[in-house]
């Protein structure tokens, strides 16, 4: 009988002192009017909110100047900081258009998942043939990627090596050296990182070289894992696990990051380059689906065609990636010879390696499980 | 008060001061020598070389903007909905209430990168709305929506949570009264419910945006790490980690820290108006409002 007494502008006293009231199923009128004002509040905010990231994402498609998203993986931080000055200036020059890159980095594998997902990149510069591959399979790279640029769309190549601490107390000179006791190996999560990747294959690899059957390989990689403490998910995580928080004895990265990684620590740590090692070849696409829309194909192709250019290569090489051009002929200038072998060489292709290797239930699986579930 | 020399005396024993010593110890050790660390490092070249670092970057300079936008967008949204939610929670009774308030701590339970990665599958590109926002042109994963959604996620219950206890402490009658009087619900709820959970309100807010702030897990799967456009403040501290730039790293991180130091202090400052606040009902509420009986009957 209480609904009469929210229409009538004077209710009897008592009726608000009661608690019970609270709890009783209908409510004065003007209540539910300040229900849906702040029903409405609530959705305007919403709105205010849509429309303030509506600005936001409109704001980059001024025609004045060309935006391209470059989404990378973890150790070429300092190169792209080089080369999209360089580019910009290039571009700006022949084509009298400004041109600015921004830049993605993370671990490889991720970074081509969160493209998959929708990170809308113009550019992708992976560490891995499979990491693009992934882009390409599903719809937003053309098939015939690694036929659009040279050397089957690898701008640079590295190769891994071993960082150690100062006046390497271990005395590690060459894989085998990594299999003594006591050792302790820092290399990302192969799952994740094409650091990662190319670390476990350049150690399975390293076995075959030297004549080693399958077996062996097996075996000398599945110890080396046994004495891995932390498997980051990025290059550069692992790097910050060796050099800043000082663990393990050596660290499996690309020569660039090695480079990096021992001008950073200042004397602390030095490269060992080990007799022979697995080439390293980090593609690089154009990512169609996005440059079709927002129409930075040309600057995009731009972009990584330069890269090719004498200019990139020479900031390339600046940055310890080795130029294209020179790998056929002995080592490039300034860089140390060393036998390498391919991703073919150890696994077939990539995509066995990716099937038999580090797919679900591969060697990776059956080698890390038992130093996790310790059976 | 008649116990403060046997606590003066248990103080002094020794198990009490190993205690004591502890407890020091350990809030020295995880609290304070880090935060101290941040500033020490942070500093380590000078104020000047910090202040270039926070303000010569522009990379930096933007995740400081961006993180200056996003957590204020996300506590104005906490704070509506927390509003709204806690007064339909506080004010009614209605079937599947308690799941509601449940469902309200679900942000607490959930890990941040967890949250981050339900966004993706929800709004991601092949996720479950991807293909409309895609048809839409609208961007949420990696870029500004993204964040604020993700942010808004993990701080849902901070406002909410704050203000449910207090509107319940409260009660009805006052709003009830102005409505008597004839007040519409905006005078109602300007005069006399935001009066009176003001204090509740704005503590809720301060931790809301201090989360908001320093929020890493859930921002840090759908920023997408695009320098310069998605990166908030923390993601920033761990990139230029990243890229060796340690001071510079922690230049942003002292900036951090302080932000959280200043809210400590706004908090304090809060907890302390609401202490008196509640101490200022309960003596209001004893003579009238317990005495149910009286009046209970009129309500059915």
């Amino acid at each position: 009988m209480d609904r009469p007494l929210g229409h009538s502008p004077t209710p009897t006293p008592p009726l608000f002192a009661t608690a019970a009231s609270r709890r009783s199923a209908s409510r004065p009128r003007p209540t539910r009017r300040l229900a849906t004002v702040v029903v409405a509040t609530l959705l305007l905010s919403g709105f205010v909110g849509c429309s303030a990231a509506r600005k936001e994402g409109g704001g980059e498609g001024k025609p004045a100047s060309i935006e391209l998203l470059n989404v990378s993986y973890d150790p070429t931080r300092e190169l792209y900081r080089s080369i999209n000055q360089a580019f910009a200036d290039d571009y700006q020059k022949k084509h009298g258009a400004a041109v600015s890159i921004k830049q993605s980095h993370a671990a490889s594998g991720s970074q081509s998942r969160a493209v998959i997902d929708g990170l809308e990149a113009d550019v992708v510069t992976l560490a891995t043939w499979p990491d693009v591959e992934a882009i390409a399979k599903a719809g937003l790279v053309k098939p015939d990627w690694q036929a659009r640029f040279d050397n089957k769309s690898v701008p640079y190549h590295s190769v891994v090596v071993f960082v150690v601490r100062k006046g390497n107390p271990k005395g590690i000179s060459d894989w085998p050296d990594l299999d003594r006791d006591g050792i302790e190996i820092i290399t990302p999560n192969p799952k994740t990182s094409g650091n990662g990747k190319y670390s476990f294959l350049a150690a399975w690899g390293s076995v075959l070289a030297a004549g080693g059957s399958p077996d062996d390989a097996r075996g000398f990689v599945e110890r080396l894992y046994r004495r891995t403490p932390v498997l980051d998910t990025g290059a550069r995580a692992a790097t910050a696990t060796f050099s800043q928080k000082g663990i393990g004895d050596v660290h499996l990265t690309f020569e660039n990051e090695a480079h990096l990684e021992v001008e950073e620590s200042k004397g602390e740590l030095e490269i060992v380059y080990p007799t022979r090692s697995i080439r390293v070849d980090p593609p690089v696409a154009v990512v169609d689906t996005t440059v079709d829309r927002k129409a930075t194909r040309h600057a995009a192709e731009a972009y990584l065609g330069f890269l090719y250019s004498p200019e990139g290569q020479s900031i390339v090489a600046k940055h310890h990636y080795r130029p294209w051009t020179a790998d056929a002929k002995g080592p490039p200038e300034g860089f140390p010879a060393i036998e390498m072998f391919d991703v073919e060489f150890v696994a077939g292709s990539w995509d066995d390696a990716m099937k038999n290797l580090f797919g679900e239930g591969g060697e990776f699986d059956r080698i890390y499980q038992p130093a996790g579930a310790s059976n | 008060m008649t116990s403060k020399p046997r606590d003066a005396a248990t103080a002094s024993s020794p198990l009490g001061l190993l205690l004591i010593a502890g407890a020091v110890a350990t809030v020295g050790l995880l609290i304070v020598a880090p935060l101290a660390s941040v500033f020490v490092d942070a500093f380590s070249n000078g104020p000047r070389a910090w202040w270039e670092a926070l303000a010569h970057d522009p990379d930096t300079r933007h995740a400081i903007w961006l993180s200056l936008t996003v957590a204020p967008v996300a506590v104005i949204v906490n704070t509506v909905f927390g509003v709204a939610a806690a007064w339909l929670v506080a004010r009614f009774r209605f079937p599947g209430r308690s799941l509601l308030v449940s469902l309200f701590d679900v942000p607490f339970s959930v890990s941040p990168v967890v949250a981050g990665l339900a966004l993706v599958l929800i709004f991601g590109r092949q996720g479950l709305l991807g293909p409309t926002l895609a048809w839409l042109a609208v961007k949420v994963i990696f870029a500004w929506p993204g964040l604020v959604l993700a942010t808004t996620f993990v701080t849902l219950p901070l406002v909410v949570r704050e203000l449910i206890p207090v509107m319940e402490a409260i009660g009805p009658e006052e709003e009830m009264a102005a409505v008597s009087l004839g007040a519409n619900g905006w005078q109602v709820f300007w005069r006399v419910t935001l009066p009176n959970i003001r204090w509740a309100l704005l503590h809720g807010i301060v931790l809301a945006n201090a989360r908001a702030m320093g929020e890493f897990g859930a921002v840090y799967v759908v920023s997408g790490h695009i320098a310069g456009a998605t990166d908030t403040m923390p993601l920033r501290v761990e990139k230029l980690f990243q890229e060796y730039r340690t001071p510079a790293s922690m230049a942003v991180a002292s900036v951090l820290a302080a932000l959280a130091l200043l809210t400590l202090v706004a908090k304090v400052f809060i907890e302390r108006q609401l202490e008196t606040e509640s101490k200022e009902l309960e003596a209001a509420r004893v003579p009238g409002a317990d005495t149910d009986p009286s009046t209970g009957g009129l309500g059915k």
